[in-house]
């Protein structure tokens, strides 16, 4: 066989191919026509029923009406649940931010008070209530002042962020310090930092049943922090009371300890006379 | 889930606070140290997934813990918070240049913390 032999019949095969695949098309063609036709009937010989009965068409219409009536009742209920669901939510939302911060502060002052008490040393309560100040309420300067009796003045035992000889020694019932402890009441400024030492922004009077102990004067707070908070009051509350007491609990036993101590060395001394 | 929680800050207080909010994870031990010595001794005999360090501190600062935490073998992976009164950009910068993964400034809130830690421990 010749190649112009071998061309003309690959194309006549191609060609058959061609005409079969039409042939195929053609005849699903025409059974989906004759599908169509029948459907065409079914509707056409429905349609005449109904004409016949227009009755059943008023009633197919108000049952119509009345389930869309029904499902936009529904809708509208429902639309009215999530809404409700959502407000809910959020009201869940807003009370679980609150009630976390409650925790938060709360925290804060179960261990501000703790730490308060867990010593008897001077020292360290002085050093807890510093931590407290700083750590809790976020102060860069401040002072715990020391009230004296015998003349009737502050005097600062422990600062941050100035040296303990910068801060003033104040008067009772004179100036922010010494008149915020004779009320006693915490002095709260609107300013959150004061250059002068003699007016600080802060003054917390540290009593215990009216009789005055100290006070903390806080003048700076730190860079990060712009404002006091409601916790912070809390805070202040809190170390006036708490502070005041541990306060005076280290003194007492300071001086119960001084006490015990000469009275043990005063009975020494009674038993080696008596035993010369 | 068993975490390991180190907490290096001088203050009582603040370790007291921190445990105080960590101890709401289920599932979390905490081991304290009052200074970046104690951390360093700490981190080095135990292991740990969590670390929270202050900044300023006797005997050893938390720059030169975190230093140091780093250049130790198999301790890059640890995470570590800084918890500080520091609150400037530099102190901030520095710390993340020497390893730190958090910088958080006091006085910090309970749910801050909790939330930096849970993102570490459990991944939240």
């Amino acid at each position: 066989m010749s190649t112009d032999d071998q061309g003309i019949f690959h194309k006549g095969e191609e060609f058959q191919k061609l005409f079969d695949r039409a042939s195929e098309f053609t005849r699903d063609l025409m059974e989906a026509n004759q599908q169509l036709r029948s459907k065409l009937l079914e509707v056409q010989s429905k349609q005449n029923e109904a004409a016949q009965n227009p009755s059943d068409w008023d009633a197919l219409r108000t049952d119509l009406t009345h389930k869309i009536h029904n499902l936009e009742e529904e809708k509208t209920d429902a639309l009215e649940r999530l809404r409700e669901a959502e407000e809910e939510n959020r009201h869940f939302a807003e009370r679980y931010v609150e009630i976390e911060e409650e925790n938060n502060n709360l925290a804060n002052l179960y261990v501000a008070s703790f730490q308060l008490h867990a010593t008897l040393d001077s020292e360290e309560v002085l050093q807890t209530i510093q931590e407290i100040v700083i750590n809790l309420v976020g102060a860069e300067v401040f002072a715990v002042y020391d009230f004296k009796e015998a003349n009737r003045s502050l005097k600062a035992v422990a600062s941050e962020g100035r040296e303990l000889e910068a801060f003033p020694d104040f008067v009772l019932g004179q100036g922010i310090v010494g008149a915020s402890l004779e009320a006693g009441e915490t002095f709260c400024g609107e300013n959150a930092y004061s250059d002068d030492l003699a007016e600080p922004v802060v003054s917390i009077p540290l009593c215990v049943q009216d009789k005055p102990l100290g006070a903390i004067a806080i003048y700076k707070l730190l860079e990060q922090k712009e404002q006091f908070t409601t916790l912070d009051h809390e805070l202040f509350s809190l170390l006036g009371g708490h502070a005041a007491t541990a306060i005076l609990a280290s003194r007492l036993y300071t001086q119960s300890e001084r006490k015990a101590n000469t009275m043990q060395g005063f009975l020494g001394l009674l038993t080696e006379r008596g035993a010369s | 889930m068993n975490y390991k929680v180190l907490i290096v800050d001088d203050s009582p207080t603040m370790r007291q606070l921190l445990a105080f909010s960590l101890k709401r994870i289920r599932g979390v031990s905490i081991v304290e140290a009052k200074d970046g010595m104690e951390g360093l001794k700490k981190v080095t005999t135990d292991t740990f997934d969590l670390a929270l360090i202050d900044i300023n501190m006797p005997v050893m600062d938390g720059l030169k813990l975190i230093h140091m935490i780093r250049t130790e073998e198999n301790m890059d992976e640890l995470p570590i918070v800084v918890i500080t009164t520091e609150g400037a950009d530099a102190d901030k910068e520095r710390a993340l240049e020497l390893g730190a993964n958090e910088y958080l400034t006091k006085p910090v809130q309970g749910s801050e913390v909790l939330a930096v830690a849970k993102k570490f421990l459990v991944g939240l």
